[in-house]
């Protein structure tokens, strides 16, 4: 996490939890870090931390098991993807393009270094 | 009611107005961050909460009960202070033991542990003790004293980067743990910004803002790109500073700015707490 990020800190700690799903860091129906773990691992607040485990169980992507703590739900990563599929355009596409644009960049020289991207 | 409030205090040194007419309120089990520069008065409001020094007019209120020479109330509240009051020739194991006669929840274990942890020799004398070590003496005991209401002034104070981490994780812990309401009084803004939740800045004396720290950043953007196109899009906006280097700029406004009407080139970029704080408190 990096403070200097201009989102707010709790969806980064929201983000940092949905990447760990995805790497297989914390698979499906296993325990995700408590809000004190997060809280004192980046040096939050502890309401910040419960704030972006909040994000993701409105979200589905992770469940209370009462008395234990926060678990991974089953289809998680795969509705993550989803999601981060959906947002793919905004979150990236949009930036790429504005840069090339700033940089004079023909569309299909744009075009060509994506392809280049893959072969590497 | 719980918590701490503050009532209307003034305080005066000479002609120096020290407090004036601040009232403020410190909830239970939040973290509060108390900001302001050096002699705007955040360390005479400390000491007048708790019961330091008496102010020339006004209340302090703990949960609900006058503090001002109360032992009951004052019992709640403990104070780490940047001065040392402690007698010559005192160890560090002396002040631990005072301490815990009068805080009946003191933890002693906890408090050895944390020595320990941070390498604190207790059979020292504390005016032998480093500005750091001194520091970190203080600290240790007040986060041991378990009072629901504990004030830090500059807690990191001397610290190297290893043991102000070590504090901030200790604290959170300790919070995370049984909630207590902690104030801290700090220059390090960037350090404590994602730890507290609450934000008091005092300005001469007066507190000037009083509200959660998402709400204050909320209240503030930045504006940058060339001189001509940033003059043109913060026309009207309240301005706090202005930054130029050549013939770019940043300008630092109170309030959003519709990022839809604004001419390409430009950016919008989030306040961060420090960069607020520079900006409301510059002359």
């Amino acid at each position: 996490m990096n403070l200097q990020d201009e989102r707010p800190i709790f969806v980064q700690i929201a983000e940092y939890i949905e990447d760990g799903i995805l790497s297989g860091a914390f698979p499906e129906d296993t325990q995700i870090p408590s809000t004190t773990e997060i809280s004192v691992w980046y040096k939050i607040n502890p309401a910040t931390a419960l704030k972006g485990i909040n994000l993701l169980v409105d979200e589905n992507i992770v469940y209370k098991k009462r008395g234990l703590g926060m678990f991974v739900s089953t289809g998680a990563a795969e509705s993550i993807r989803r999601k981060r599929k959906k947002d793919f355009f905004d979150n990236y596409i949009d930036k790429v393009v504005t840069e090339a644009k700033k940089l004079g960049l023909t569309q299909e020289e744009l075009a060509a270094m994506i392809e280049r991207g893959y072969d590497r | 009611m719980k918590g701490i409030e503050v009532r209307s205090l003034d305080k005066n040194y000479g002609d120096v107005r020290a407090l004036r007419n601040v009232s403020l309120t410190f909830e239970e089990n939040k973290i509060y961050g108390l900001l302001g520069r050096n002699g705007a008065g955040k360390t005479t409001l400390l000491n007048t909460i708790t019961g330091r020094i008496f102010p020339d007019s006004g209340d302090v209120l703990v949960d609900g009960e006058a503090a001002l020479e109360n032992d009951k109330a004052q019992q709640k509240t403990f104070m780490m202070s940047e001065k040392n009051f402690y007698p010559e020739g005192m160890k560090v194991k002396d002040a631990i033991k005072w301490t815990r006669e009068f805080y009946p929840g003191f933890d002693e274990e906890y408090c050895r542990n944390l020595a320990e942890k941070f390498g604190l020799n207790t059979k020292k004398k504390i005016k032998s003790l480093s500005t750091g070590y001194g520091s970190i003496f203080k600290l240790i005991l007040t986060l041991s004293t378990n009072a629901p209401y504990l004030f830090f002034d500059e807690p990191v104070l001397g610290l190297d980067a290893n043991h102000r981490d070590m504090f901030y994780r200790a604290l959170l812990e300790k919070y995370s743990d049984k909630p207590f309401t902690a104030v801290i009084s700090t220059h390090l803004i960037e350090e404590v910004a994602g730890v507290i939740e609450e934000v008091v800045i005092i300005k001469k004396g007066e507190i000037i803002r009083n509200q959660s720290a998402e709400e204050l950043l909320a209240t503030g953007c930045t504006v940058s790109g060339t001189a001509a196109a940033v003059d043109s899009a913060i026309q009207g906006k309240t301005v706090l500073g202005v930054d130029s280097l050549g013939g770019l700029k940043t300008a630092y406004l109170a309030g959003e700015i519709d990022s839809s009407t604004l001419p390409a080139g430009i950016e919008i970029g989030k306040m961060d707490l420090q960069k607020l704080f520079i900006h409301l408190t510059n002359e």
